[in-house]
């Protein structure tokens, strides 16, 4: 922790440190945000607070890439062509339209930052096939790619100043005064002490949520904390309801197996060793990888084939359940070794598979929140002064179902954005009333005690946080039918009120990290609830939101439109609606192997004789 | 859990600053199954033994580096360290040796952050591009001369297994100086000799004896040792050529 205590103000009751901006949350994209803000202005005081120490964010997991346009025979078009029609339709096509021009310069930034990008033999960036992309844009370091992005940004993060970190802080509550947000309150872990930090911008940056689930890839910290916080104070969560199911994850744990094994040529079989995904319009099966076909169609469509093979028996059955094989033998120890070591490390240590002899079981997982903090295509929310980038963030270019190596490249390329937005911001209000703010601070305090110093409780929180995470992945899974949904519904409800008889253990103040995971189920049932009525109000079936009970197609008369949830205390939230940007892409046929191709050349015919 | 299940003990090294004078071993029986990590029979514990227990962990799978502890006196990261190893000897763990304790298995990573600023972790251009002039070409054979020591996940197994950090904790340490040598080793860097005044000074590569357990106990493969003595020979070489070349024409 770097800020210097000569900044820091003792009042009466809680120290305070004023900043210009502060960002919660120290990944990829807080990290980036916050980077722009002091090349923007080193005059501006940045406070950037992270319940881990930055490089610990869960950025570090991510491990097949970032796309961006690189090849001369690619286009941007064709990256704008494959978000769109990847997200079903669902994304705001004006911030498809920026992301992927911005894509290929952010993507240098990082490479003049020193990020260890894999090369080609001429010493250029390296690109690597991804699932639902259309040519190889994705750019790679190995399979490690979030881990270098983020100690690439961390690491040049030091030499800003302007950069003040609060390392091991946990953001407790937004103060919002007159109107406009103006400052959070965080708990220093170590001691327990609150702080209050006033900044004349905030930017949540703070990841999924993807720990509502029970098998799952993300890090035990992905618990929706900034879009709990901003959903509390007004600001709706858009489109919760499409959560990204990994097709190859591993049985058990849920820890991630990349896309990556797929770009290199890697095969999903079902028992008969047979490569079944050429039975879900996804072929033809070329021995070689074949773009957006096959193994290389998008993660909702392979994790849905994974479902209809269970159904049909083809599965294999492992200890922790069903399950496929990933098999990579024939890509050749040397090859793995070079691209995926990670997954090699993964495979051998945690599985005892040598994947260059046998194939890895694997089966789908959930993997990312497609959904988030509504903000507009420059990251603000309606709140004013508040700024999302990220996982946290709707900022539309995921649509219904994102496409892998897009999430990497958005912390990037949204992160500038943010930190611009809000640095310019910063620079045209004042702190109005900091008593009224040191007010509030202390009411945060006293609310964030009470759950600490509670005697008498008895829930304990396992058992809710258990019951939470089945009954999402009953009732919100790759497939869902209304009674199930329901069924969620009254569970979360429910879980919610028993959430007020949690049972502590440990009172104490420093590092008390059963106090921290009680705030944190707080906010994971919220996204929870906003989550499960997201998705039995839509009456369709799009994306990574599949409905099998008379809903099983898309409906773009009555459901082309984003959802918003509102946050509605101890009652459901409320759910409304909002328009879907359309610039250049009228909703299709969503297609991909053989049939996308001819999709593709007709709607080329068409629009040359349009 | 399933039926077939087994009991290990695992004894946790406790201590709370509120209310221990020092750290105590607590005792606790833990069902497992063969699959089950070192961290996932800690997370057992506080689930449904004892919720007072705090140690730091999040990917579970060995790039977050938050998990590191001494396992039965080993420095490890328990999320990649399986029960079934230790089965059915007891497991004993405690926070990693040399760094202060926060509390139970959380010790304090603000030293190491600080010494991780001191080697100027950052890319010091060579030569400077604008990015309108897309990437710095580097080859496989360049990238490959510092990719090795780009892979530290920061965990600090290795300061936990160094006794000279342990006598000394001045020592910038492995980690920090295998970061450094990883900027150095860069084409893309032209920060070497800011970076060189460090690797000579007491606090550099002259404070290590060549043990080599940092090495050993490293989960990524870094070889913090051998950055640590390819500075050597470049700080010894240093020291000579600055008696026939003119100071700063070092690269």
């Amino acid at each position: 922790m770097f800020a210097s205590q000569s900044t820091m103000l003792r009042g009466t009751h809680m120290e305070v440190f004023k900043a210009d901006v502060v960002i919660i949350g120290a990944g990829g994209a807080g990290l980036r945000a916050a980077i722009a803000v002091a090349e923007a202005d080193p005059a501006l005081t940045i406070a950037l607070v992270s319940k881990v120490y930055p490089m610990r964010s869960h950025t570090v997991a991510a491990e097949g890439g970032a796309a961006a346009v690189t090849l001369p025979h690619d286009n941007l078009d064709y990256h704008f062509n494959d978000t769109v029609g990847g997200g079903d339709w669902l994304c705001e096509q004006d911030v498809v339209e920026y992301f992927v021009a911005h894509a290929h310069r952010e993507m240098v930034q990082m490479e003049h930052w020193g990020c260890p990008w894999s090369r080609t033999a001429d010493g250029h960036a390296n690109v690597r096939a991804f699932g639902g992309m259309k040519v190889e844009r994705t750019w790679f370091a190995a399979d490690k790619t979030g881990f270098h992005m983020l100690h690439t940004l961390f690491q040049t993060s030091i030499k800003y100043p302007s950069i003040k970190r609060f390392d091991e802080h946990f953001c407790v509550d937004l103060v919002v005064e007159d109107g406009r947000v103006q400052g959070v309150v965080a708990i220093e872990i170590a001691t327990g002490e609150f702080r209050l930090i006033e900044a004349k911008a905030v930017i949540i940056a703070t990841g999924g949520a993807g720990r509502v689930f029970r098998e799952n890839t993300n890090g035990g910290i992905v618990t929706g904390d900034g879009m709990a916080l901003a959903y509390r104070h007004g600001v709706p969560l858009r489109d919760m309801e499409f959560m990204q199911y990994h097709p190859t994850c591993m049985p058990g744990t849920g820890l991630l197996f990349t896309e990556a094994c797929r770009g290199e040529g890697g095969f999903l079989l079902n028992k008969d060793g047979y490569r079944y995904l050429q039975d879900y319009g996804l072929g033809p099966p070329d021995p070689s990888p074949r773009n957006k076909a096959m193994e290389l169609g998008p993660r909702d469509r392979l994790s849905q084939a994974f479902w209809h093979e269970k159904q049909k028996g083809r599965t294999i059955n492992g200890p922790h359940g069903a399950v496929v094989h990933l098999d990579l033998r024939h890509i050749g120890e040397r090859k793995l070794r070079e691209r995926l070591p990670q997954i090699y490390e993964l495979a051998e240590e945690f599985l005892g598979v040598d994947p260059a002899r046998e194939p890895i079981p694997v089966l789908p997982a959930v993997h990312y929140t497609m959904g988030g903090i509504l903000a507009d295509g420059k990251t603000a929310s309606p709140l004013r002064g508040l700024y999302s980038v990220g996982e946290c963030s709707s900022v539309g270019i995921h649509g219904a179902n994102r496409l892998g190596s897009n999430s990497l490249t958005e912390l990037i390329v949204f992160g500038k954005v943010a930190g611009d937005e809000a640095s310019a911001f910063a620079k045209t209000v004042t702190i109005g009333n900091p008593a009224a703010l040191a007010k509030q601070a202390e009411a945060i305090r006293a609310r964030a005690l009470g759950i600490v110093s509670k005697d008498g409780g008895t829930e304990r929180m396992v058992v809710l946080r258990t019951e939470m995470a089945k009954s999402m992945e009953d009732g919100c899974g790759i497939y869902r039918l209304g009674p199930e949904m329901q069924a969620t519904c009254n569970k979360i409800d429910e879980l919610k009120q028993r959430y007020k008889r949690l049972k502590i253990d440990d009172h104490s103040r420093a590092w008390n990290t059963e106090w921290l995971l009680a705030i944190e189920l707080g906010y994971l049932l919220d996204v929870a609830q906003a989550i499960v009525y997201s998705a039995i109000n839509r009456k369709e079936s799009r994306g990574s939101h599949q409905r099998l009970d008379g809903f099983e197609q898309r409906d773009d008369t009555n459901y082309l439109k984003h959802t918003l949830a509102y946050y509605a205390g101890d009652g459901a939230p409320r759910i409304g609606y909002g328009a879907v940007k359309i610039t250049k892409s009228k909703p299709g046929t969503r297609a991909y192997g053989a049939a996308g191709e001819k999709a593709d050349a007709e709607r080329k015919n068409e629009a040359s004789h349009a | 859990m399933p039926d077939n299940e087994k009991i290990i003990e695992i004894e946790v090294l406790r201590y709370r600053p509120e209310q221990d004078a020092e750290p105590v071993l607590q005792t606790y029986q833990v069902p497992f199954t063969d699959d089950m990590s070192v961290l996932q029979g800690l997370q057992y514990i506080k689930d449904y033994l004892d919720g007072t227990v705090s140690f730091r962990w999040s990917c579970r799978m060995a790039i977050c580096g938050s998990c590191g502890m001494m396992v039965n006196g080993k420095p490890e990261l328990s999320c990649k360290t399986f029960l079934r190893d230790y089965y059915p000897g007891k497991l004993r763990v405690e926070a990693l040796a040399h760094l202060p304790i926060e509390r139970d298995l959380v010790v304090s990573v603000g030293d190491f952050v600080k010494k991780l600023a001191s080697v100027k972790p950052y890319i010091i251009p060579k030569e400077a591009r604008s990015l309108d002039d897309g990437e710095y070409l580097q080859t496989p054979a360049q990238l490959a001369q510092y990719e090795q020591f780009s892979s530290c996940i920061n965990c600090l197994l290795c300061y936990a297994a160094c006794p000279q950090y342990g006598m000394n904790p001045a020592f910038t340490g492995p980690a920090a100086l295998a970061l450094l040598h990883r900027y150095n080793a860069d084409s893309r860097d032209g920060g070497k000799a800011e970076r060189m005044e460090l690797v000579h000074s007491e606090e550099g590569v002259w404070s290590c004896t060549l043990v080599g357990y940092c090495s050993e106990v490293c989960p990524k493969g870094v070889d913090p040792a051998r950055a640590i003595n390819m500075n050597k020979t470049s700080s010894a070489a240093d020291y000579f050529l600055r008696f026939v070349m003119p100071k700063g024409v070092v690269k």
